[in-house]
Order: C-alpha cells, then sequence, then structure tokens
C-alpha cells in the first residue's frame, strides 16, 4: 500500500549482524516524506549496512524496513521502485558509454522512452559532453556523477546518497547540491550519509546518528545545535605575577592550553563566562583578549560519540 | 522496456562489442582443431564405416557443440563474476527487476553467444567440408539445450566464485574434462567397454551425441533417451540456479 499519510522511510526493529559483528541493532526511526535527513556516525556505525538493508542489498535478520509504504522484502518490486541509490563505492560497467549506461538503468525499472528525463539529469549533473564516452574514460568526480543520474533515472521519490561527495572537488560538490537541493524542494525526499559535517548542517533538517549499531541519537538539525547550549572561549592573557602562578589548566576543568598565552574553555552555558573570567583573574591573570565561540556540528558530534568511546574505531 | 528486456539486449551487447574476443577467437579455435585433429588422425579412426562419412566432417558438429557449451558457460560466468568483483552487479540488485526475468536474461543472452559461435563453426567449416543436416529441429533442441546448461552452470559458477580463480578452477577442472571426455573427436563405440559407461555418466556426452545426430541422423544411443536427459538437466540445472539467484546467496549480504 502506499498511503500518502506514511512516512517515506521506516525502519522498525532492524538488526543485522555479520558472523560475530552486530552491524545493527534493532534501529528504529522514521523519514517523513519530503524531509532531508541526514545519517551520521563514525566508520562501522553501521550506515552503509542501514542503506543496503534499505536497497534490498543485505538480508535482515530482524526487523521490517518500508520504503513508501511499501515492504522491502514483501513487495520488493514496489520498494525498489520508490528507492534510488547512491552507493558509497564509485562503481561502473566497463562496457559501456555514459547514456547507454543511463538508458539500461531506465530499463531495468521498465521505462521506456526516457531520453527527456536522461538529458535533464545530464545537464543538471554538467554531463552532456560525456554522455556518448565510455565510463572506463571519466574521471572519478564523473564517475560519480553518473551514479547520482542512475540512482535519478526512474524519478525515485526516496533518494538515498551514501557519501555522494568523497573524493570530489568542491565545484562538483556545490552543483551537486544545487540539484539534489533542487530535487528535495521538489518533494523528493533524501537521506544522505557524508563525513563532511558541515553539509550536514548546512542541508539536513534532521540528522540521525548511529554508533557501534545503535542509533544513539535523532533529532532536528537546529536543536541539535543548540544542544545544552554549550559555549567554546578563547581567551588571551597576560600573567601578573613573575613567580608561583598556577597554569589555568590546572585549576580550572574543561580548559585546553592553545599556546602560552591562549587558552581554549569549555562552558556549560554562556552564564558562567562571568564567574569564569573572575576566576581567571583571580588566577594573577589579566585578560589581553577574549572571543566566545559557538558549537558546530561537528563539536556535537563529537561530544555524542565520546560519551561512550569504546564503541568508536 | 521490460526489466528482461534490458538485460538481456545488454547482456548480448555486452559480448557483441568484444566480438572479436567473444564470437571471432572461438570460431577460430576451432577451425585450428578442426584442420589439426583431422591432418592427424584422419587415417587413424575410423567414424561411421558405413556411412561414409570422413573423420574431418565428423568433427565438425562436436568443435560446433563443444565450442557452443564453452561459450555459454563463458558469457555467464564472467559476466556475473566481474559485475560481483567490480561492483557493479549492484546496478541490477537494487532494480525491481524479478528474480525469473534476471534469470532468464543471463540465460538467454549466454544461449545467442553459444549458438552463434556454434553456427559459426559450421559456417567456416563449409570452405573446408561438406556437412549434412539431417534434422534442423533436433540440431536447435540440443544446441538450446546445451546453451541453457552451461549458461545455467556459469551462473552458478559466477554466483559461488569470489575471485576469478574459482571461475578458472570450474571451467578447468568440471567444464573442459566433461567436455573433451563426451565424444567431440571420436565415437563412444570407438572406446574400450569400461570408458563407454564412464561416457553414458556423463550428460555432455548426450548432450553431443543428440546434435551429431541432427547432422548425420545417426545417434550412438536412442536419441529419447538424449532427450529426456538432456531435458531433466536442463530443468534441474534450471531450478538450482533459479534458487540460488532467488534466495540471493552470495548476492545480496
Amino acid at each position: 500500500m502506499n498511503d500518502t499519510a506514511l512516512p517515506a522511510l521506516q525502519i522498525e526493529a532492524v538488526s543485522k549482524s555479520f558472523g560475530a559483528v552486530n552491524a545493527l541493532r534493532n534501529v528504529s526511526f522514521s523519514v517523513p516524506r519530503g524531509e532531508f535527513f541526514g545519517l551520521l556516525g563514525p566508520n562501522g556505525a553501521g550506515k552503509t549496512t542501514l542503506i543496503n538493508s534499505v536497497a534490498g542489498l543485505c538480508r535482515l535478520d530482524k526487523g521490517v524496513i518500508k520504503v513508501m509504504g511499501y515492504d522491502v522484502s514483501a513487495d520488493y518490486q514496489s520498494a525498489r521502485r520508490a528507492l534510488g541509490v547512491v552507493p558509497q563505492e564509485l562503481v561502473f560497467d566497463p562496457f559501456f558509454t555514459v547514456r547507454e549506461t543511463l538508458s539500461f538503468q531506465s530499463g531495468y525499472f521498465g521505462i521506456k522512452n526516457n531520453d527527456d528525463w536522461i538529458d535533464e539529469i545530464l545537464a543538471g549533473l554538467n554531463l552532456v559532453e560525456k554522455a556518448e564516452t565510455n565510463m572506463r574514460s571519466l574521471s572519478g568526480g564523473m564517475k560519480r556523477r553518473v551514479l547520482v543520474a542512475q540512482a535519478l533515472v526512474h524519478r525515485p521519490p526516496v533518494i538515498i546518497l551514501d557519501e555522494p561527495t568523497a573524493g570530489v572537488d568542491v565545484d562538483l560538490r556545490k552543483n551537486l547540491w544545487l540539484f539534489i537541493q533542487k530535487l528535495n524542494d521538489e518533494g523528493h525526499t533524501i537521506v544522505l550519509t557524508t563525513h563532511y559535517l558541515e553539509e550536514a548542517e548546512s542541508l539536513c533538517s534532521r540528522i540521525g546518528m548511529l554508533k557501534d549499531g545503535e542509533l544513539v541519537m535523532i533529532e532536528l538539525t537546529d536543536r541539535l545545535l543548540q544542544r545544552d547550549k554549550e559555549c567554546l572561549i578563547r581567551l588571551r592573557v597576560k600573567a601578573l605575577a613573575r613567580t608561583g602562578l598556577k597554569p589555568l589548566e590546572s585549576v580550572l576543568p574543561d580548559v585546553l592550553r592553545v599556546d602560552s598565552n591562549e587558552y581554549l574553555i569549555r562552558l556549560s552555558s554562556p552564564s558562567e563566562i562571568e564567574n569564569t573570567l573572575r576566576d581567571v583573574r583571580e588566577l594573577q591573570y589579566e585578560i589581553d583578549a577574549m572571543e566566545t565561540e559557538n558549537e558546530d556540528l561537528e563539536d556535537v558530534f563529537l561530544s555524542i560519540m565520546k560519551a561512550n568511546p569504546d564503541h568508536c574505531e | 522496456m521490460s526489466g528482461f528486456n534490458t538485460l538481456f539486449i545488454k547482456e548480448s551487447l555486452r559480448f557483441w562489442k568484444v566480438g572479436f574476443q567473444t564470437i571471432g577467437a572461438p570460431v577460430l579455435t576451432a577451425l585450428l582443431y578442426l584442420l589439426i585433429f583431422s591432418h592427424a588422425l584422419k587415417n587413424r579412426i575410423s567414424v561411421y564405416p558405413d556411412m561414409e562419412i570422413d573423420y574431418l566432417t565428423f568433427l565438425v558438429p562436436g568443435l560446433a557443440m563443444m565450442s557452443l557449451l564453452q561459450n555459454a558457460f563463458a558469457n555467464t560466468s564472467s559476466s556475473l563474476a566481474q559485475s560481483k568483483m567490480m561492483g557493479n552487479i549492484v546496478f541490477i540488485l537494487l532494480t525491481p527487476i524479478s528474480h525469473q526475468a534476471l534469470f532468464a536474461a543471463y540465460i538467454s543472452a549466454a544461449c545467442v553467444r553459444g549458438l552463434l559461435v556454434a553456427a559459426g563453426v559450421v559456417i567456416a567449416s563449409m570452405f573446408f567440408v561438406s556437412v549434412p543436416i539431417s534434422n534442423i529441429f533436433l540440431i536447435l533442441f540440443f544446441g538450446t539445450c546445451g546453451g541453457v546448461i552451461l549458461a545455467a552452470l556459469g551462473l552458478i559458477a559466477g554466483i559461488w566464485a569470489e575471485k576469478f580463480d574459482h571461475i578458472a578452477a570450474f571451467q578447468n577442472f568440471v567444464i573442459l574434462p566433461m567436455t573433451f571426455l563426451s565424444g567431440v573427436f571420436y565415437s563412444v563405440e570407438s572406446l574400450p567397454p569400461i570408458w563407454q559407461i564412464i561416457s553414458h555418466i556423463n550428460p555432455f556426452f548426450y548432450l553431443i551425441d543428440g546434435f551429431r545426430a541432427g547432422f548425420f541422423g545417426r545417434p550412438d544411443v536412442p536419441i529419447g533417451l538424449s532427450i529426456c536427459v538432456v531435458s531433466m538437466v536442463s530443468v534441474f540445472l534450471s531450478l538450482g540456479c533459479f534458487s540460488l539467484i532467488r534466495s540471493g546467496y552470495k548476492l545480496r549480504g
């Protein structure tokens, strides 16, 4: 069934192991239609296993996955028609040109006469000049664009991109995101995994974090960035006394000495700034300069992953 | 265009684009076998003395079938193994192509390649020798069944293989001995009784005997037996291969 109220992606109690390794442990979440969702996690967290499970490349040990309401196992043909996947590996068929590759991919989905849409994709991904070029002759970045094009030939409502900008130059990355953003604006649901956290921060409206096969956090990006309202201050100080000074890091918590006169101090909230400055002065330091720094997604990601370091690779 | 049509066309284009290697080379190899074996053995081996068929003529159907079998196997095994090892198999696994369509497309394209090579061998041989055709339906039936059997074996090998060495092992230690020991270069009637019995266990023997009967009208074993054996082996291997595809064994993690 394909009730419009159903989420684009529904993952319920999914587990998958490879021998003794538990790649996914009871993962559950859903992605509403039209969302730009980010799936983050360190290497080995289970992101690709989860994507492969959604795509039917992996058989689940337990749980249910539905794409646009279609069970990826029981109704695999409908589920796959609703899904476009850009794989992480740079794979290609060396026998064919770019256009042949896209025509075949359309045919696999039972689509005839798809040339207009193929031309539009080629233009959107700056591949027009390479349309008749054999896949073997393309650069890595060009091959990556073809992978994206292959995932789009059947106009899937749900698109999964598994680290699509790995090893890609800045220009292409910009173009790619403009194109994907346009698809999202047109109503396509996008699920993105990436190691470039600034990409996730700027593109994704919601982010899920996997660690050691478990979903450890799922939150709106805005809320995630305001999480705990931690703040960082950068202080440049001058010693007032010549002897008997205690280094700041030995007295105050969460202090990192950047160089001989510069310190980075993490505070649990901005209201602690005043007290911290007073403590610094009482330790016989004069404050030359101070900057506050807001946490970005990378800081949040690292603090969540640090919460249980044994699970990180 | 349905998934089956697309995959069939893609698999056919895959070998057609390198036709010198996939069609031309096997035809040339078969012709070299024909020249060398016929010159070396024509006065030592007597075949069908009552029918006045010389050894050169006798060799042609066997060589054509041998080439058909080897190329049908090579097409599915190399295509699938290469796709698995290069990772581009995902472009097929991510699509809604049914298990039946996937199986049928691979098998059909391999049969086309095998039949093209066999036709090439027969046509090229006709420049050197006159080959009679007794029953075209038998030729097509055994040719197609040979293609299906070896294409299914190729798919099984491609699914099972984790490196090209595994395909080469399957080809050299299973397919090649079974082909050479099936009566390509001789009539099993000329063998000692024990080797005749062993040959009769080899399903490739029935393929070649039935195929050759289509040319000369004279099988070594009753043609009905060959049709039964070949049909049963085709169905058995096809079902086995289809089950592997449906289960996702070594294709889906």
